[in-house]
């Protein structure tokens, strides 16, 4: 956080000058300056902030952002981000990711960064498609959505990130619409205030691939009820609501994943379990 | 029989039996009356309760390499112990020494032309109430190999933790009956020294620790495991943090988080491991993230042996990268090198922001011995660190080829980390100019290297040059003893980046090559003929794993060679 009395810094002063590979209409952009709106509004400086994502459209952000960035490689931001925080806890660190870079190819690592708790706030843009293959089918993708690579669908029942994060241990489940950059911001905030691990999926429509959500906009709306603490409850409510019930969904107390080691002996002084 | 300089003794049982914890014993002994020693082991594929054999080479020297045979086996039971048969070579000369109460010795042991000694262990073990056999194989052998009655009590006071008294009582009768056996003494221990009991693994994580490294992601897998369990507490202690990852693809990419925050990072693991972790390594390439990978290699392909070695993983290591990916390949060739190997690579990987791995193997790794005091720390080297400023670059294109390396946290100096290729701010870039230009940044790095006296252990001279590296050059460095004058040794340390100049002013006059390796296809000679121009007439002597080379049959392929 900024030292007090010191400027805050504005939403455009963590957005760089790369332009992005998005389409026109991309939800994505949207994300980006919801990402950057929220940590003006927390008072962060853009060095103190890490931005780690894997490989897709919703990936590129990192760069689009004025923070340290680190783009890796398919499915593994998770586990990235899992060792900077660990090596790093005084950074704030984001992870962003999308449908298939996180629910797919990062699937394992969505379950155990669910599980394990570190303070990481998981933001994926879900459009339910390959993007940047240019239109295949994800894990959220409707079963009956025909493409090049599954003609007539695929027949198989999407994938219910919320519903899994929430019996992998996810401690704070939200959800968002990139058509609403305020709100997105908001949960944003909120999910970084947020102590352990925190995951907001983000609806965020994909324009080129699938033109039909631009109709999210009429369809996402508040969630009705406040968040619960009670996971029963809310797997009842995940499972069964329409999918675009907005806001945090559920938020538990479990403590986050203990880090910060402090040295209570030198190096050398491990040597005396050799000596004979 | 007359005093030898080093005796080999095998203890052998099924799981439960007691022979690791008693062969760790005798080599403690061993050690306390003065002795270096080795102890390798050898298991079955059961999780508990399988045959195992504690493989042990008591000497007046250092060393860590396995003699031709063994001069005595116990076995607690025979129960599939002579699968290990090939794994424990005997010979006339050799004594077996086995409970009558547990049936004969396997013919594929008394083949050799040992002879056998009944020692009712058992029996003798229940005339102490709350002992186990397994005592009274430590006291045997000890008793057999001449270490002095005093030492017994002493190592068994240092691993016992229940039942002293008995175990010492049981290891007393076991050393009384060595007295009416056929002896094997070891000549006088050598001048008193201050040494180290270690294994290989813990040697490698304590290097890791010493060149720096305070962050490890672990996935377990056999034989690295120990490694890891190793760093878990000892990282705790000096401030570190070790995570345990989900997989393999999780522990080498926190390893690169943890990184990229500027911690040294290290993650250990065997061949399906290093497998899932090579296209993570060629993101620490592209990105220029400082990373250690400790691969304790065990028999392949696939699961393979996944309790016995091999040197098989050193194709994958050097080439299994995707694209044009240069990288740091270093190779413990002894136990107590597995620390100063270990410690280089993080030095490496740190000054040259490269992804640097570390061949050892299960031979090595699992090996326990008594070694020298390893030579302190020559300092942490540190990774060239941005302090930031107007148009900060942290891929500029530096003579060296190495760049400021911002950390986060630093002011005016952000970037982003990308596997993207990229142009000197790290910036995605599709262009031809900027993707030779990063190329030829990241092969300069490397280029640049020098290694120094570090690259390879070269010992002797002659006409005749043994390369090889890793665990099989202990046996080579016997075999050439044997030999006499006219053979040098070349033990490569540094894999990647070749070296090729140091390598022709190392065989200079050298007029025949044997090349030595444990895999099948001959990857190291294959990799000297790409790399390096070799004199004169070349050999290769290999074989796959999990047998270790024995110095005899390296010996043997020298004596054809000058005959020939």
């Amino acid at each position: 956080m900024n030292a007090p009395g010191a400027p805050m810094l504005a939403a455009k002063d963590f957005k760089s000058d790369t332009k992005p590979v998005w389409c026109p209409g991309c939800g994505d952009f949207s994300v980006l300056s919801a990402i950057t709106k929220a940590l003006a509004a927390l008072g962060l400086k853009p060095e103190n902030v890490a931005v780690v994502s894997g490989i897709g459209c919703s990936s590129r952000i990192p760069a689009y952002t004025s923070c340290y960035g680190f783009h890796g490689v398919h499915g593994r931001a998770l586990p990235v981000a899992t060792g900077l925080k660990a090596a790093r806890p005084d950074l704030t660190v984001l992870v962003a990711s999308g449908d298939g870079d996180g629910y797919s190819i990062g699937g394992n690592h969505f379950l155990h960064a669910c599980r394990r708790n570190v303070d990481l706030t998981y933001i994926v843009m879900d459009n339910h498609v390959y993007g940047m293959t240019k239109g295949q089918p994800s894990p959220t993708t409707e079963p009956d959505w025909s493409s090049k690579l599954a003609p007539g669908g695929t027949g198989l029942k999407e994938f219910h990130p919320l519903v899994i994060a929430l019996a992998s241990g996810a401690n704070f489940i939200a959800r968002a619409y990139s058509g609403d950059p305020n709100g997105c911001a908001a949960l944003i905030e909120q999910a970084v205030r947020h102590p352990g691990f925190s995951f907001i999926e983000v609806l965020s429509p994909c324009v080129t691939f699938r033109p039909e959500q631009r109709e999210w906009k009429n369809m996402a709306h508040p969630a009705p009820v406040a968040p619960t603490d009670d996971p029963g409850r809310a797997a009842r409510r995940l499972m069964t609501d329409d999918g675009f019930n907005i806001g945090v969904l559920y938020q538990g107390h479990r403590a986050p994943y203990r880090l910060g080691n402090v040295a209570s002996q030198t190096v050398e002084a491990l040597e005396c379990q050799f000596r004979l | 029989m007359d005093a030898k300089p080093s005796v080999s003794v095998a203890l052998a049982g099924s799981g439960g039996a007691g022979v690791m914890t008693a062969g760790n014993m005798l080599l403690e002994a061993a050690a306390l009356a003065g002795y270096y020693g080795l102890m390798t082991r050898t298991s079955g594929p059961q999780i508990r309760g399988g045959e195992a054999a504690a493989m042990l080479r008591i000497s007046t020297l250092p060393g860590d390499g396995q003699d031709d045979r063994f001069q005595v086996l116990a076995a607690i039971d025979w129960q599939n112990v002579g699968r290990f048969a090939a794994e424990l070579p005997l010979g006339p000369q050799s004594l077996i020494i086995g409970d009558p109460a547990r049936g004969e010795p396997p013919e594929a042991f008394t083949a050799s032309g040992a002879r056998y000694a009944p020692v009712p262990l058992k029996a003798l073990a229940a005339e102490i109430p709350g002992a186990w056999p397994n005592m009274v194989a430590f006291g045997l052998l000890a008793g057999l190999i001449g270490l002095p009655l005093t030492v017994l009590e002493a190592a068994a006071r240092k691993s016992m933790k229940k039942g002293l008294d008995a175990g010492i009582a049981a290891a007393q009768r076991g050393f009384a009956v060595a007295a009416q056996l056929q002896a094997c003494p070891l000549q006088p221990p050598p001048a008193k020294a201050a040494r180290w009991l270690i294994t290989g693994n813990e040697a490698a994580g304590y290097g890791a620790l010493r060149g720096g490294v305070r962050f490890v992601a672990a996935y377990p897998i056999t034989p690295a495991t120990e490694l890891l369990e190793y760093l878990a507490p000892a990282l705790a202690k000096v401030g570190g943090t070790l995570v345990q990852a989900e997989d393999e693809l999780a522990s080498i990419n926190m390893a690169l988080g943890a990184s990229y925050g500027g911690v040294p990072s290290l993650t250990a693991t065997s061949g399906p491991g290093l497998s899932l972790m090579i296209e993570s390594l060629g993101l620490g390439v592209a990105a220029e993230i400082p990373v250690v990978v400790v691969d304790v290699m065990r028999t392949g392909p696939s699961t393979g042996i996944a309790t016995k070695s091999e040197q098989a993983d050193l194709g994958a290591a050097l080439y299994g990268l995707h694209g044009d990916a240069p990288h740091v390949v270093v190779a413990p060739n002894s136990l107590a090198d597995c620390l100063a190997a270990t410690e280089w690579a993080v030095q490496l990987a740190e000054s040259l922001q490269v992804p640097a791995l570390v061949l050892s193997d299960q031979y090595l790794g699992q090996a326990r011995g008594v070694v020298d005091v390893p030579p302190a720390a020559n300092g942490s080297v540190k990774r060239t660190q941005a302090q930031g400023g107007e148009g900060f670059k942290r891929y500029a294109l530096t003579p060296s080829g190495v760049s400021p390396m911002a950390i986060p946290g630093t002011p005016g100096a952000t970037y982003t980390a990308d596997g993207l290729e990229h142009n000197e701010r790290g910036t995605p870039s599709s262009q031809s100019s900027d993707h030779l230009a990063q190329m030829d940044k990241r092969a300069r790095k490397l280029a640049e290297l020098d290694p120094g006296d570090a690259w390879a252990s070269v010992e002797g001279d002659g006409d005749t040059a043994l390369v090889t590296f890793g665990s099989c050059t202990a046996p080579a460095r016997e075999a050439i003893a044997r030999h006499g004058p006219g053979v040098k040794l070349v033990s490569l340390r540094l894999l990647a980046p070749a070296q090729p100049e140091r390598l022709k002013r190392a065989l200079a006059g050298v007029k025949r090559v044997l090349v030595l390796e444990q895999n099948h296809s001959g990857q190291f000679l294959r990799y000297l003929r790409a790399e390096y121009d070799l004199p004169g007439e070349v050999k290769s002597l290999r074989r796959p794993g999990p047998l270790p080379f024995r110095p005899a049959e390296i010996h043997a392929a020298l004596g054809q060679w000058s005959r020939a």
